[in-house]
């Protein structure tokens, strides 16, 4: 490790306040934050923190100067730098352009490709130029969203587009279709429609990533007794087999009968959740439950009562 | 949650007051719930900064307007070449990109 006083670049009989002002000096140059992507900003700026801890502090300089400690031994703890944040996704947060823009804007590449690839030197009025993406909401029933959909969208100025829905359309999924925006100008290629999907709720589906879950109803003796019960699923009905002794609450999965694959995501499953349903008041039923004993009593709100 | 008491006690030497001024300057942008602001780590990692810049680097707080815009070009800059460097990874072929790299390299003369 280098002698702390070279670093900073002060000598060894330096005031206190002079070696301040060097590392000011040197912290304004190569604060790693203020120097993204420049490895060898960060390293200096390591090496003349690591020189100030001990040359600020009039005792350790004193150990410094004695022998009695060594450059190395006032490693700093690793800082933490505000560009890992900024550089990522959540630097939107910051951005100039507000935060909610996300991804490029065909105005973007106009700017970088025109100045950087030296395309910027036309004048404005007469260069090509791209169309602007317009931006439209589209309602849709949960069951479209889920299996896929062809929709007409009619636009405020009287055309129609023809919106396929792929199959695993999420709330809020954005849609691009490319070259179906503003026109272009000058020859221009015409800008993108993006259009926002507003999936409705479900009476009885719930999306759970690609899996679905329902609330399944059945009577007390299929519960109990078990038997194939037919179960709604976004692609139809099908028929499915309660196991004996089941009860409120227990989960059964319909293998792939969730939300169908899409972009590389395998079909998820459908979880149906039985509810045991008893239905009208039943003469036999209560006669049998009066003199009914259970082999095995138990006391369903236990957990109830143990929790403080 | 981060909370306002958690940040000034993660940035040493930082004062409430400070931060809530920044915070109505929007130099610092947290969240705002019914029990008052939400920190995300972005947002403390950029109080420290702007704490640093002004007492270590002594950039004072009326210049740190002019800082902390150049900045946040700066980032914005930086995040759009590096969604521009995995564009071209993707659907850019070999040969074009060594092709670019070749036009964008030093020139000898």
């Amino acid at each position: 490790m280098a002698d702390p006083y070279t670093t900073l670049g002060v000598p060894r009989d330096a005031s206190q306040d002079a070696i301040r002002d060097a590392y000011r000096k040197l912290a304004k140059q190569h604060h790693p934050d203020l120097n993204p992507g420049n490895a060898k900003a960060e390293e200096t700026f390591k090496a003349v923190s690591a020189a100030n801890a001990i040359l600020s502090d009039p005792e350790k300089r004193g150990k410094f100067d004695r022998g009695e400690i060594d450059a190395s031994g006032q490693e700093q703890a690793p800082r933490e730098s505000y560009r890992n944040h900024a550089e990522g996704g959540s630097g939107r947060r910051y951005s100039r352009t507000g935060p909610q823009s996300e991804g490029w804007s065909d105005a973007d590449f106009g700017d970088i490709f025109n100045s950087v690839f030296g395309e910027g030197r036309q004048t404005d009025n007469d260069r090509p130029s791209h169309g602007r993406d317009e931006h439209y909401a589209l309602s849709t029933t949960f069951l479209d969203a889920v299996n896929g959909a062809t929709r007409r969208l009619t636009l405020p100025d009287g055309r129609t587009l023809e919106v396929k829905i792929p199959p695993g359309t999420a709330d809020g999924q954005v849609l691009r279709l490319r070259g179906l925006g503003g026109p272009g100008r000058n020859g221009g290629p015409a800008g993108d429609a993006l259009i926002e999907v507003h999936v409705a709720e479900h009476r009885h589906f719930h999306r759970d990533g690609q899996d679905i879950r329902l609330a399944l109803p059945v009577t007390l003796s299929e519960a109990v007794i078990g038997g194939n019960v037919e179960v709604p699923t976004p692609r139809g009905p099908v028929s499915m087999r309660v196991p004996p002794h089941a009860d409120s609450g227990t989960e059964l999965r319909l293998r792939g009968r969730g939300v169908p694959a899409h972009d590389g995501l395998a079909a998820g499953d459908l979880y149906a959740k039985l509810n045991v349903v008893l239905g009208a008041p039943d003469e036999a039923l209560e006669e049998f439950l009066r003199s009914w004993k259970p082999k095995t009593p138990i006391d369903p709100r236990q957990d109830m009562r143990e929790q403080p | 949650m981060i909370g306002i008491d958690v940040v000034i006690g993660r940035i040493s030497g930082l004062k409430r007051q400070d931060l809530e001024r920044w915070i109505s300057n929007a130099w610092v942008q947290p969240d705002r719930s019914a029990s008052g602001y939400v920190f995300r780590e972005i947002d403390v990692a950029r109080a420290r900064l702007i704490l640093e810049m002004r007492d270590e680097m002594e950039i004072n707080e009326d210049a740190l307007p002019v800082v902390l815009s150049l900045l946040d070009q700066l980032y914005d800059l930086r995040r759009q070449m590096r969604d521009l460097n995995s564009a071209f990874l993707q659907v850019v072929p070999r040969d074009v990109r060594l092709d670019l790299a070749a036009h964008l390299a030093p020139h000898s003369h």
